[in-house]
């Protein structure tokens, strides 16, 4: 499912997701234990992800390639909570909600 | 301690004396009748931007727009000539509503060759023209030619599609007037890689733009978002504007940047330091034409610290440019009184590589962390507006734009209203 330098991130094979709307929602449906866990696995990697995925062309990724891009997202939008907030949701957002309609193609 | 200097006059605001420095009445943003003023003097009389070229690739792309506080909804589409036309999206036999797909309320986007009614199938063409009646032997003398689309004013500027209701509107240069001058040669054009954001928020439409043209809450409302450090000292110094710019009915705010890239990287998150990017955007620039020398309306106070610009087009786009080389746009759609549909879109220059990518990828969730804080605090704002325990707000010189577009939409209701009499 991932290159092969990224075998240890394959248990988190589940963040591996399509569009944004289902990694923030993986987000808000995890618990903080859970998203800490995804992101002690993956931060240390990120740099090294960035740098092996610089090899390929961005959009004729091969699917392990790819697949570890989607999974860079995913880290990305729970570092906020990991790094920040210590919840999952944003503090003081409430009921409010903001929808990612379009997003660029990889 | 001010960090910046402010003009002769003493502030921003005592430049211009017809502001004011007087409390503010809001009042403007909870009374339904004052609403419907807005729809008649405001909304089908301005300019109002409703995307870009980009949305109208090639001959044939089309979209929708649904301006419910016009009570009307548009289609813009792209000619066999490529010129770019907006029409209103009702057919002209009984009125069915043209384009739409499931949902007649949901806005719909495509490419066709021709625009078919889903009633009785009557035909247009991409330039609005009635081309086939359904047993058209059983009307009486019916001329096509009468009977095209009903255009609307539509004309562009840098790339920006607006439309206006107005059939005797100022042209659309004219009514940007010389702050949208001082944009041109920006290149929008080349910022194609997109990220468009849609909500309902449940506060009046000024006040979100009220949120988004002063930072003076930034260092509060959104202090939990830098680290520790960083934020405490953030709050101490609170915000100043490097400069204000007011072009009535257009404003503008001029901010400092100092996080693309910080001075000192432990004051930004461990994922900004490794992606190198945050709330003010990747920190290296793209590889494009037209950042090197900006026009002369970007960083206006020619400040060092200069990291971003945010123009208020009236009445309902706010166009922000960040110093690092990308823009975003917001769009308010009031669809109530104490209702409007939001929309922001991010513009970058389109990644080469997974590393660019990823960085776009951190401004945009840093920007909806934000934008969410913000959308909330709203609704708390609205439903206290509506209580009228208090109605007189005291506004600083850092909510200069704010004042300024609370009177620009007085001005134009009470104006309107003289009209009419
Ligand atoms: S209403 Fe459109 S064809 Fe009849
Ligand atoms: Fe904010």
């Amino acid at each position: 499912m991932l290159p092969t330098d990224f075998a240890a991130l394959e248990p988190y094979g589940d963040w591996i997701l399509e569009n944004e709307r289902d990694r923030y929602a993986k987000r808000l449906a995890s618990s903080m234990e859970e998203m800490q866990a995804f992101y002690d696995a993956a931060f240390p990697l990120l740099e090294k992800a960035a740098a092996h995925l610089d090899e390929f062309v961005l959009h004729e990724l091969p699917e392990a390639e790819r697949n570890l891009l989607l999974l860079m997202f995913s880290l990305v939008n729970v570092s906020f909570p990991v790094e920040v907030w210590k919840q999952p949701r944003v503090p003081d957002s409430g009921a409010a909600y903001l929808d990612l309609v379009v997003e660029p193609r990889v | 301690m001010p960090h910046f200097a402010k003009p002769a006059a003493g502030s921003w605001t005592e430049q211009y004396p017809e502001l004011g420095t007087g409390p503010v009445n809001y009042e403007d943003s909870i009374d339904p009748a004052y609403y419907e003023a807005e729809r008649e003097a405001i909304f089908k009389r301005t300019w109002l931007n409703v995307g870009r070229v980009e949305l109208l690739p090639k001959t044939g792309s089309y979209f929708t727009k649904e301006l419910a506080v016009a009570d009307t909804s548009l289609i813009l589409v792209r000619g066999r000539d490529q010129q770019i036309r907006a029409f209103h999206n009702v057919c002209r036999h009984r009125g069915n509503k043209l384009v739409w797909n499931d949902y007649p309320g949901e806005e719909v986007k495509g490419t066709c060759r021709q625009f078919t009614c889903k009633y009785h199938a009557w035909r247009y063409d991409l330039a609005g023209d009635l081309t086939f009646v359904q047993q058209e032997e059983e009307f009486f003398g019916l001329d096509k030619g009468e009977y095209g689309l009903k255009s609307v004013r539509c004309e562009i500027w840098e790339g920006f599609v607006f439309v206006n209701l107005d059939p005797d509107a100022q042209p659309l240069a004219e009514y940007l007037g010389e702050m949208a001058k001082g944009l041109e040669g920006y290149p929008f054009h080349e910022m194609t890689e997109v990220f468009t954001y849609k909500a309902e928020v449940g506060s009046n439409w000024k006040l979100f733009i009220d949120a988004f043209a002063e930072f003076y809450h930034a260092p509060v409302l959104h202090l939990k978002q830098a680290v520790k450090g960083e934020a405490d000292k953030l709050f101490t110094i609170g915000f100043e504007a490097l400069h204000y710019e007011l072009h009535s009915p257009h404003s503008m705010i001029s901010s400092w940047g100092g996080m693309s890239p910080p001075k000192d990287l432990n004051m930004v998150k461990p994922v900004e330091r490794v992606l190198r990017s945050g709330l003010f955007g990747p920190w290296d620039r793209p590889d494009i034409a037209g950042l090197d020398t900006l026009p002369a309306g970007l960083n206006p106070a020619r400040h060092r610290a200069w990291g971003s610009d945010s123009f208020e087009f009236f009445p309902n786009m706010t166009l922000l440019v960040w110093a690092p080389g990308w823009y975003l746009t917001y769009h308010y759609w009031p669809t109530a009184v104490d209702k409007h549909v939001f929309e922001a879109n991010l513009y970058f220059a389109p990644a080469r590589t997974a590393r660019e990518r990823l960085a776009q990828e951190l401004a945009a969730v840093t920007f909806k962390e934000y934008a969410l804080q913000d959308g909330n605090t709203l609704e708390a704002t609205q439903t206290m507006l509506r209580s009228r325990a208090v109605m007189d707000f005291p506004l600083n010189d850092q909510e200069i734009l704010l004042r300024h577009l609370h009177k620009v939409v007085g001005d134009y209701v009470k104006e309107h209203a003289d009209a009419a009499d």
